[in-house]
This record gives C-alpha cells, sequence and structure tokens, in this order.
C-alpha cells in the first residue's frame, strides 16, 4: 500500500498552481471581471487554489477564439486529428500517476480508482476516437446510371460543454475525445465543484492542440454555463447533470433549433435471482461485489446501482453476506492506495446524503448497515466523509426513486422475474441497470426487458469505450461512449450530382 | 393550514438578497444526478413550466413583494406528494444554473412525511 503526500507537499509529484486563470485560445486569461473562487478539496475542506468567477464576457472571448479555430481544425485531415488525440493519450499516460493524484485532490475519489479506472480509460478514449474517425467513411446512392447521392461527415463548428464534478477528468474526456475526433472547437466549462483538474490536464497536453481548439471557462453555472448553453454562437450543447438543468438547456437551445445531447442521471436497479446464490463459488463472490459496486466513487455515478432488488428465494442468505462485503469496504485517506471509499466531492453533496439517510428513516426503510456520516480523525476531520449505506425498504419510498448521489443502497425483495422487471422499470429514469443470474436465457429477457440504456449482465460499472452509453426516459438524450457520438458532433453534407447532359424537361 | 412547501429563515434570507439582485423568483426541483435532487432557483418565467408541471406552493417570504413559486414535474410529484419539503440552506458551491451558488450557498430540500390530516387536506 501506499499513501500518496498531499498535492503541493513534500514529496508530492503534483503541484497545483496556486490561482487558475481560464484557458482560451491556448494561453491563460484572466477573468474579465477581476473575480475568483475558492477551490477546496473534499479530502481535508481545505481551499488549495483560486479559480477564475467566469462571466458572459469570458464565455464570448472563448467563443471567439473557438470560431477563429474552427475552421481551419475542420479542414484538417483525419490522420492529424487523430495523431493529435494519440499523442494526448501518450502524454496522459506519461502522466498517469501524477494525474491520478491531481484528480483525487480534487474530487475526494480514492486514489486506487483513478490510477486504475479514470485515467486509464480517459487514456482510451482518446485512442479509441483517433482510430474511429480514421476509419469513419462517408457514403454514396447510385440513384440511377446519371445521379449519385455523397453523404460526406462535417464538423458542427464550435461546440459547448458542460461537464460535471464526478469524474472529473474522464467525463470531459467523454465529450473532448468525440467532439475534437469529429473535427469541432470547443468551449468547455467543468463544473464548479472541480475547477482545477481539468487546467492540470491542459499543463500537460495543451501545446499538442491548435490554439483555441480547446477553450476552457471556469465559473458558475448561472454566470458562465448559461451564457454558454443559451449562446447563438455554439451549434450544439452536450451536459451531463440533472434534469432541471437538462431541461433548461433544451429550452435555450430551442430558441436557437441546436441540437443537445443530455446524460441526466438514473435510479439504476441491481436484480439478483436465486440461482445466484446455488453455490458458493467465484460467481457468487462476483455477485457480491456487484452488490458492493453502489460504494464505487462514494455512489456519485449517474449509473449507481442505488436499488439492489433480490429474489426471496435467497434473498436474506444474499443480503447478510452482502451487509458483511459492505462492513469490510475500507473508507479513509483517499491519497491511500488502501482506500476503497473517500470523500464527497463537496459539502453540500454531503448534507444531501445526509437529508436522504434521514427521509429514509422516517419513511420506515430499516438501516442495515451505516446511516451516519464518517467522522475520520486527523486533518481527515474536514472532509465530507459517509459511511457506506444499506437501507431495506419498498419502492415506493423516496430513496428508492430519488438519485441520491452518495454510497447508499436501497434494497428489497423481489418474487419472481415478472416481478423484478415490474419494479426495475418502476422509476422515472433508465440510465443503467444490473442482471445477476447463471441462467443465460434469463439473463437476456431481462436485459431486453429493462428500460435502460445500459444492462450490464453479471457485471457491473463497466465504462469501455466501443460500448454505448446513455438514457432511456428521463435519463437524456444521445450514446456516449461509441462511435455513434460521432454522429452527434457532426452533420450531414448531401451532394446530389447529376451526370447527365441532358434537361429533363420540364420548361 | 396544511402546505406542502414551507422555508427556513435562512433559506428566507437568502432569497430577500436573490431577489434584490434578480427580482422575483421561483424554484424548479431537480431530480436525477450530480446537483439533482435540488431546488433549483431561477428568475421567474426563466424556467418554461408547462403541462408536465405541477405547482406546489406560492412561498410567502417577509420583504419578497410577490409569492416564490416552487415546481416540480408531475411524474416527479407522483413520487413525492407523501411527504412535506422545506426548503433549508447550506454553504455549498455548485448547482446547475441556480442563481444561489456564486453566493457560497446551496439550496436544500429538507422532507418529512405528511400526516394523515395533512394528506386529506391537501390531496381533498
Amino acid at each position: 500500500m501506499t499513501v500518496y503526500a498531499a498535492p503541493g507537499q513534500p514529496g508530492s509529484p503534483v503541484r497545483y498552481q496556486d490561482r487558475y486563470d481560464h484557458w482560451i485560445g491556448g494561453e491563460s486569461v484572466p477573468p474579465a471581471k477581476g473575480q475568483y473562487f475558492e477551490n477546496p478539496t473534499p479530502v481535508t475542506g481545505r481551499t488549495f487554489c483560486e479559480i477564475a468567477r467566469g462571466t458572459a464576457e469570458d464565455v464570448e472571448k472563448a467563443l471567439d477564439a473557438a470560431h477563429g479555430a474552427a475552421p481551419a481544425w475542420g479542414r484538417t485531415s483525419a490522420a492529424e486529428r487523430a495523431n493529435i488525440l494519440n499523442r494526448i493519450a501518450d502524454r496522459m499516460e506519461a502522466n498517469l500517476e501524477t494525474l491520478a493524484i491531481a484528480e483525487t485532490w480534487e474530487n475526494g475519489k480514492p486514489v486506487r480508482e483513478t490510477l486504475a479506472a479514470d485515467l486509464p480509460l480517459a487514456i482510451d478514449h482518446f485512442r479509441y476516437f483517433a482510430g474511429a474517425i480514421r476509419a469513419q467513411e462517408g457514403s454514396l446512392s447510385e440513384l440511377d446510371d446519371d445521379t449519385v447521392a455523397y453523404h460526406f461527415h462535417e464538423p458542427l463548428g464550435v461546440v459547448g460543454q458542460i461537464i460535471p464534478w464526478n469524474f472529473p477528468i474522464l467525463m470531459a474526456t467523454w465529450k473532448l475525445a468525440p467532439a475534437l475526433a469529429a473535427g469541432n472547437a470547443v468551449v468547455l466549462k467543468p463544473a464548479e465543484q472541480t475547477p482545477a483538474s481539468i487546467h492540470y490536464l491542459m499543463s500537460l497536453v495543451g501545446d499538442l492542440l491548435p490554439p483555441g481548439v480547446v477553450n476552457i471557462v471556469n465559473g458558475f453555472g448561472v454566470e458562465a454555463g448559461k451564457p454558454l448553453a443559451s449562446s447563438s454562437r455554439v451549434a450544439k450543447v452536450a451536459f451531463t447533470g440533472e434534469t432541471t438543468t437538462g431541461r433548461l438547456i433544451m429550452q435555450y437551445a430551442s430558441e436557437h433549433i441546436k441540437p443537445v445531447t443530455l446524460e441526466l442521471g438514473g435510479k439504476s436497479p441491481n436484480i439478483f435471482f436465486d440461482d445466484v446464490s446455488a453455490s458458493r463459488d467465484d460467481f457468487h463472490d462476483k455477485a457480491l461485489e456487484g452488490f458492493t459496486m453502489f460504494a464505487l466513487n462514494q455512489g456519485e455515478v449517474c449509473t449507481c446501482p442505488s436499488r439492489a432488488l433480490i429474489q426471496q428465494g435467497h434473498y436474506r442468505d444474499f443480503l447478510d453476506a452482502a451487509i458483511e462485503r459492505t462492513r469490510a469496504i475500507v473508507q479513509g485517506n483517499p491519497l491511500d492506495t488502501g482506500t476503497m471509499v473517500g470523500a464527497q466531492a463537496s459539502n453540500d453533496q454531503l448534507e444531501k446524503i445526509l437529508s436522504y439517510l434521514d427521509i429514509g428513516r422516517q419513511e420506515g426503510a430499516s438501516v442495515l448497515t451505516g446511516g451516519e456520516r464518517a467522522d475520520l480523525p486527523g486533518e481527515l476531520a474536514g472532509g465530507y466523509y459517509v459511511q457506506p449505506t444499506i437501507f431495506e425498504g419498498n419502492n415506493a419510498m423516496r430513496v428508492f426513486q430519488e438519485e441520491i448521489f452518495g454510497p447508499v443502497v436501497s434494497v428489497a425483495p423481489f418474487a419472481d422475474f415478472a416481478d423484478a422487471i415490474k419494479i426495475a422499470n418502476d422509476t422515472l429514469y433508465g440510465l443503467g441497470a444490473g442482471v445477476w443470474t447463471r441462467d443465460l436465457n434469463t439473463a437476456y429477457r431481462a436485459g431486453r426487458a429493462i428500460q435502460a440504456g445500459r444492462v450490464w449482465t453479471n457485471c457491473y460499472h463497466a465504462y469501455p469505450a466501443h460500448a454505448a452509453f446513455g438514457g432511456y426516459k428521463s435519463s437524456g438524450i444521445g450514446r456516449e461512449n461509441h462511435k455513434m457520438m460521432l454522429d452527434h458532433y457532426q452533420q450531414t453534407k448531401n451532394l446530389l450530382v447529376s451526370y447527365s447532359p441532358k434537361a429533363i424537361g420540364l420548361f | 393550514m396544511a402546505s406542502r412547501v414551507d422555508i427556513t429563515p435562512a433559506a428566507a434570507g437568502v432569497l430577500r438578497s436573490l431577489r434584490g439582485t434578480h427580482g422575483p423568483l421561483m424554484f424548479h426541483q431537480s431530480g436525477g444526478c450530480c446537483d439533482g435532487s435540488s431546488p433549483m432557483c431561477f428568475p421567474e418565467g426563466e424556467f418554461r413550466t408547462g403541462s408536465s408541471d405541477v405547482l406546489l406552493a406560492r412561498l410567502e417570504v417577509d420583504g419578497v413583494e410577490e409569492p416564490v413559486t416552487f415546481w416540480m414535474s408531475a411524474e416527479q410529484f407522483e413520487r413525492w406528494r407523501h411527504t412535506h419539503l422545506t426548503v433549508d440552506v447550506v454553504p455549498g458551491r455548485g448547482s446547475g444554473f441556480s442563481l444561489e451558488a456564486p453566493e457560497g450557498v446551496r439550496f436544500l430540500i429538507r422532507s418529512r412525511l405528511l400526516s394523515a390530516e395533512e394528506r386529506a387536506a391537501l390531496d381533498g
């Protein structure tokens, strides 16, 4: 086990700047109004840098830079764009450890996750879209002997992207890689809770991109996000967040007749059929780990398996084993590679989770383990920690219906296949789901019957590039993580060409 | 009289301040991830409500001329209607496009179960 020194401390390979301006046109640009806000680490609750508090003036400046860069970038060959994405991936790979530490300090998530998941996935994502754009082809339709329809992929131009705080670098990468591969210039607004790590990334890879192709404007949603989302100068807005802001972004987009892609969260069911417990073997162990995945990233995942549905035949045995597995979670210093659960990303997130622990109890859900804020010693006492918590109740309770975005799972039994699907689909959302069974016919039928964009089958929380990710129902519009995302960043140019010298004869 | 939504004195203080800066205000209760499950505060009319929304309350706030409307999507309300909501405020950071975030605070919902009498009065 390794405990990394905190960034900026002796022995740490990571040093954040004391202050970050915007990144516009390939250089640091101070905010027009000269204001900054403090950025605390959730690990200790203490401020570690200041961030530019952007406003509409800064967004306009970034849009100017993006519009200046977009035409040339859009004409760059796919091979050259792919090379640049691959170089970004190589540079990130060479700096994987420092990026992982920086991300952990920014977000509060355990460094074992950033080392093993966030950064390796982000690196692979750039490489995937480098490959996808090289392999993409237009099409042609031979309409008759003299007439051909050619279909070209053209970039949209300048796009706006608003990034969430739960995987700051990885979620930025999910949006940047396809947009850049497709030939767009980007104005990106990081979440105000996690505004710094993307600047740390740009300090490593910024020189690889032509100035103005990627521009980062920091600030609060209402002051910087809204001017970006409502601008007539962006051809598309991509947003990951929640339903009200998602609707508001669609409303702004409707004013300019612009498309949006939205990823708005979920309340994902994780279904364990009786046959999971037919044997105490590796598969049973894997299923228990799959249950415990609700605590991954402190539950701050849009696809958190926050509703565990366990068939009644093995309900008590499986749940007892799951409680034991949950109690074995190691919570502590996120910079310790032995830590499995770190800090919630912000104080307001901590408060919201505690409010749900309260209403869950009031509604009569039983707390099987956890249920409280975690008090950690020393420097960590000021951080935002919550005990991994298992509620037992029924699907009508608020803790079964609303995304808590914390390490909290709500457990209920089900009788049979039909009951499982009914409960699983009794939700406003449809982003992710899990199905666990040794019977592949059951697995297939359940996967098809669940109204969600991603059904993990005998696995959970895997996010490889080349597997489409996106929501049914209120969970959003669009599919990230797959080459089909290129379509969301391109428009089709049709050349309808006649090779006949003859008039049609109408006039 | 039974109500679905109340507001704490601290949250009312923040609303008074926001009213001075931004004019009449509204809430729309968010669902879903990241900053979701939180009340979003906008200038009245900024968020276009429609047939998919329910008006839960017109909050009277001392020092604020007009009521502050509190909305929720109808399908979310069906799953929340058995609970009473109190708008509170905590130190915080981000919140979609909600107005209070730059002030270093975040509106937050605290909930309790409605009593049988309250439900009878409210649901008719």
